[in-house]
């Protein structure tokens, strides 16, 4: 019974029993046990990230009407294992000219930049992992190594297409960040918490039906962090190849190749922690910390199967576009979301429950409405206006 | 024992285990470099001239506006934070200040900055 609830602090107590039984002092067992812990969570999350692969492989088959790996294992399963191995005995080459210090590091920090979001991920009532108060800014913190990484990696590597694909991505995702950063807000107002433990313990209604529109908006800023289709400009294979990580071989570039599929869980992760409640399900997640582990882990696969959806239906889009997209479109509508929330948050303090989810529910339709009348009307006049210049040949 | 000691913790596992994994690679796999393997990719032809070309000013534009709004984007967390207890007068200055901001993407917007020439 209290293995089913609290299994960590059953593990934890066992083995500070062993520890202190040699004689070791209670400050350092706790440092080891918090380090042994945190090991395995990282070794099954690697695990994870291998079938991540063939998840991923899996699906965009299906979305392509083709099978996929199955010849190895039943449904393909041990493909990736085979994938790893081929990685770890292919040779691994450096270009000529490349920065060796930084081109060695990025894919280290570009594969940490993922693992340290993990650090506030609550799993579980019992297992909060570190329950910072300030979470939401580590989760930014977090994702600007990733930027890092990639500029890194594009740079050091000498080589154009690299660099051209690190300057795009590096645009994009410092772009996106805004009204991502602006989208967390949202959340932290509603709980009045930076923690994302707090965060999800406040969410006795999903935050998606008190504010769709930030969900969805976190969701685009959350795809263009990824720097996954349709906003795929730093690897966009038809023109620059593969991008920043074109020079990279071997276990380098799996290491690149993992750390996109596991950021990309991670995301849908963190978008249900924030929208959709997390490991929260109607009081189930009470019974056993691993029935709260399974239902996040639930709605993060879908929220992924969502970005996975979308990345291999929609065409990659310019990058002027893209960034116009951002600062002209998201950012203010973003910003006007956030003083709407902030607005209504405060005159309907007092109301009933019941008037309070649907006067910020209706808030956000209509807004979402407005915003994409205004952007339609915009984007014709913009279009009859090239129209009318440029005369194209009747066919 | 403070929470940012499992950060760090964090941070030190998450380097061991991709160093592991290119550590174990660069034991396992083989290594016979030559210069027509080490040379710079591009596309099926030899690379012409230097890597460090001149490149678009857009980006830095970009990136100077980004780094407006996000050291703004940041006052704003202890704000929201305590939203709830503050009242309307503070969601009234909330809003001017961040209309204070869009107005000076309004700003960059009318200079034609978010243009990409």
């Amino acid at each position: 019974m209290d293995f089913l609830k609290d299994p960590l602090k059953v593990a934890a107590d066992w083995l500070l029993g062993i520890f202190a039984g040699w004689g070791m002092a209670e400050l350092w067992a706790d440092i080891l046990i918090a380090f042994l812990g945190i090991f395995v969570l990282i070794a099954l999350l690697m695990l994870l990230d291998i079938l991540l692969v063939w998840i991923e492989r899996k699906v965009v088959s299906r979305f392509q009407s083709r099978i996929g790996p199955n010849r190895l294992g039943p449904f393909g399963l041990i493909q990736p294992f085979a994938d790893i191995i081929k990685l770890l005995i292919k040779e691994d080459t450096t270009p000529e000219g490349a920065d060796r210090a930084l081109y060695n590091l990025a894919p280290i920090l570009s594969m940490m930049a993922v693992l340290i979001l993990w650090a506030v991920m609550p799993l579980a009532p019992t297992i909060l992992n570190v329950d910072l108060n300030v979470g939401v800014l580590y989760i930014i913190a977090a994702g600007a190594i990733g930027t890092l990484s990639i500029i890194m990696a594009g740079w050091s590597s000498n080589n154009k297409y690299s660099l051209i694909g690190a300057f795009r991505e590096a645009a994009v995702m410092l772009s996106f960040e805004i009204p991502m950063l602006t989208m967390m807000l949202i959340p932290t107002i509603f709980a009045g918490s930076m923690g994302v433990a707090a965060i999800t313990q406040a969410q006795d209604v999903w935050y998606f039906f008190l504010a769709p529109l930030a969900a969805v908006i976190f969701l685009v800023a959350a795809i263009a962090e990824l720097g996954r289709s349709p906003f795929d400009m730093g690897e966009a294979e038809s023109e620059l190849v593969s991008g920043y990580n074109i020079e990279y071989s071997g276990m380098k570039f799996g290491m690149f190749y993992a750390g996109e599929l596991l950021h990309a869980f991670t995301f849908g992760g963190f978008w249900a922690i924030l929208f959709f409640g997390g490991y929260r399900f109607f009081g189930l997640e009470q019974v056993s910390a691993f029935l709260a582990i399974a239902i996040l882990f639930f709605k993060a696969f879908i929220g992924y199967w969502i970005i996975m959806w979308i990345k291999y239906t929609l065409l990659r889009i310019r990058i002027d576009h893209m960034l116009a997209f951002n600062w002209k479109f998201l950012t203010p509508v973003a910003f006007t979301l956030l003083m709407t929330t902030a607005f209504m948050n405060a005159l309907l303090a007092d109301a009933p429950s019941w008037l309070y989810v649907g006067g910020m529910f209706l808030s956000n339709v209509l807004l979402a409405w407005a915003a994409l009348e205004t952007a339609r009307y915009y984007s014709r006049r913009e279009r009859e206006k090239v129209e009318g210049t440029q005369k194209v040949a009747p066919t | 024992m403070s929470a940012w000691v499992y950060v760090a913790l964090f941070l030190i596992v998450g380097l061991i285990i991709p160093i592991g994994a290119i550590g174990a690679a660069w034991v396992l796999g083989p290594r016979k470099p030559n210069p027509i393997k080490r040379d710079t990719y591009e596309c099926g032809i030899e690379t012409v001239g230097d890597t460090w070309v001149q490149f678009k000013a857009q980006y830095y534009i970009f990136a100077l506006v980004f780094l407006i709004f996000d050291v703004e984007t940041v006052f704003l967390f202890p704000w929201a934070v305590k939203l709830g207890q503050l009242g309307m007068f503070a969601v009234i200055e909330g809003i001017i200040f961040i209309l204070i901001l869009v107005v000076g993407l309004a700003y960059t917007w009318r200079k034609g900055m978010l243009e990409w020439v």
